[in-house]
């Protein structure tokens, strides 16, 4: 079982939560070339190690959080909000 | 030596002294003109089939662990070819068939038992969806039959088929050709039969890097120190992006934990594989007398080879609502195996970018049953670089061109089938 620690709820059971996708894949641009929706739509780095990912706390406050899990041991280095972060990245 | 009933008594009478290692376990040389990385059963069964029907001479098979550790020694063994579109039709019953003649032709036990698969539907929309998906399969050649309630109740006499559950057995769709096999022997079988060809196996030999030279493969770099090779397949299941990262481009997988549990061994209850409609649950029964079922994936990235307890307590339920006597039985072992998820659920049998490199892999949930046929097509597109009819739809540049094999029409996620 993965400890989740929500950054509103605490930690809880990974139960409680949903797994989103990739983090670290970002929308291109509408007029991006079509290699670049190919990728966005389709590629996966698919690291065994460090992994950037979402999960929504569907069962808890349903927000959605951004979660640095090691894919091969499951630690979990890092819980921040999606939405927050995925704002700074797009400045 | 051959194994027959002859053999079987000699050796009785030598207190089976006498019985030779099914295969050698040379050092590695230092050119092959194929070198397959990965010793499960689909790399096994290309070494074979390229060396006795391409008449490849000098092939090597290298595994980092033992020949059959990885997801071959680890899976349900569930067998069938019940799929709707063509392309997967095609390639699953043509490995049904060469299931259908593989002790005799490894001269190796199998174990293949055709006890067949049903699936059972618990909606009308079910129903429709499985009766269309078997008219699809006898347009294509393939045996299925559609059961109703009675016939259902007849075939699985424990199932909880009464008004009482929650959701209602209206009927199944049967494949009497599926079956189970036993899966060891598989990798065994193709091992020695490929070993008495001529090819070597490798053991405790990871593959760490792949060397190329102006965009040719020219071999691999490995914990035994560098071998070279003219043509370098991969069948390395769950580690497929790992191996493409190598060679230099990067595939539309993930990888995913699957899991599978076995019950302390009962009397014979159940003589065929039943899956549930409603929860991905499935079972059957093994010649020992275990229960063996399977569940979902995790459904988040995971190389973590081992089973964790939510997909356990997600199966036993369902478990409970198809067979409620469950409730009495212990579990045994219960373990996981990485899968490589593809992005339309179908497999990657391709030629890649890196010349005379090839992928065998995204095998998801099924790539058991397909063992001797990917070895079979796989072989073929190595001896002639370039895909054998049964496996031109699974290049990997389908997902560029928009013609992705996508059996449960869900889109672009990596956990289909
Ligand atoms: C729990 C579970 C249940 C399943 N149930 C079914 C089922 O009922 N029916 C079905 O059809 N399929 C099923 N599958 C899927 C099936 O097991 C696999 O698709 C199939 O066995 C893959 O065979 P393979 O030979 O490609 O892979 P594997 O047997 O995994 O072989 C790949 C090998 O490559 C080796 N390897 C990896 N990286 C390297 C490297 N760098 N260098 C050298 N060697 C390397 C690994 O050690 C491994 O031995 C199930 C899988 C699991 C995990
Ligand atoms: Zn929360």
């Amino acid at each position: 079982m993965l400890l989740i620690n929500c950054p509103f709820c605490g930690p809880r059971n990974h139960t409680e939560f949903d797994y989103g996708s990739d983090a670290s894949v970002l929308r291109p641009a509408d007029d991006a070339p079509e290699s670049e929706w190919f990728a966005y739509v389709y590629l996966r780095s698919n690291p065994k190690g460090a992994h950037t990912e979402y999960w929504q706390h569907a069962l808890g406050c349903r927000s959605w959080i951004k979660v640095k899990r090691d894919t091969l041991t499951h630690d979990i280095a890092g819980v921040s909000l999606a939405n927050a972060l995925a704002q700074r990245e797009q400045q | 030596m051959k194994y027959s009933f002859l053999s079987l008594a000699r050796n009785a009478f030598s207190h089976h002294r006498g019985w030779m290692p099914a295969w050698d376990s040379p050092v590695p040389k230092r050119h092959y003109d194929v070198i397959i990385v990965g010793g499960g059963g689909h790399g096994l069964a290309t070494a074979y089939y390229l060396a006795k029907l391409h008449g490849v001479k000098n092939i090597a098979v290298v595994e980092k662990g033992w020949i059959g550790g990885g997801n071959t020694g680890r899976n349900t063994t569930l067998i069938r070819s019940n799929y709707l579109l063509d392309t997967n039709a095609r390639f699953y019953d043509w490995s049904l068939k060469l299931w259908e003649t593989m002790s005799q032709e490894l001269n190796y036990n199998v174990m293949f038992s055709q006890r067949g698969v049903l699936n059972l539907a618990h909606t009308d929309a079910q129903q429709d969806a499985y009766i269309r998906r078997g008219n699809a399969m006898r347009i294509n050649g393939i045996d299925a039959e559609w059961l109703d309630h009675k016939q259902v109740e007849e075939m699985v006499p424990l199932l909880d088929s009464s008004e009482r559950p929650r959701y209602p057995v209206i009927g199944g769709l049967l494949q009497k050709r599926g079956g189970v096999a036993r899966h060891d022997a598989v990798a065994w079988g193709y091992a020695r039969a490929a070993n008495a060809l001529g090819v070597d196996i490798l053991q405790n030999c990871e593959c760490i890097a792949i060397k190329q030279e102006s965009g040719k493969v020219r071999g691999i770099e490995t914990n035994q120190g560098f071998i070279g090779a003219g043509q370098v397949g991969i069948a390395v299941a769950g580690h497929t992006s790992q191996l493409a990262r190598m060679a230099g481009f990067t595939l539309p997988i993930e990888s995913h934990l699957l899991q599978a549990f076995v019950s302390e061994p009962v009397k014979p209850i159940i003589n065929t594989v039943v899956t549930y409609g409603a929860g991905h649950f499935y079972m059957s029964q093994s010649d020992k007398g275990e229960l063996v079922m399977g569940g979902d994936l995790d459904f988040y990235n995971s190389y973590a080879q081992r089973g964790n307890m939510p997909v356990l307590e997600h199966a036993t339920a369902c478990a409970m609502q198809m067979f409620p006597f469950i409730s009495r039985l212990r579990m045994m072992r219960h373990w996981g195996g990485i899968m490589d998820m593809t992005m339309d659920g179908s497999p990657i049998i391709s030629k890649t970018p890196l010349q005379n490199f090839y992928i065998d892999g995204g095998w998801c949930y099924g790539g058991f049953k397909a063992t001797p046929a990917s070895g079979w097509v796989f072989a073929h597109t190595i001896a002639h670089d370039e895909p054998h009819e049964l496996n031109r739809g699974f290049n990997m540049d389908r997902f560029e061109h928009g013609r992705t094999i996508d059996e449960k029409g869900s889109g672009p996620i990596p956990n289909a089938q």
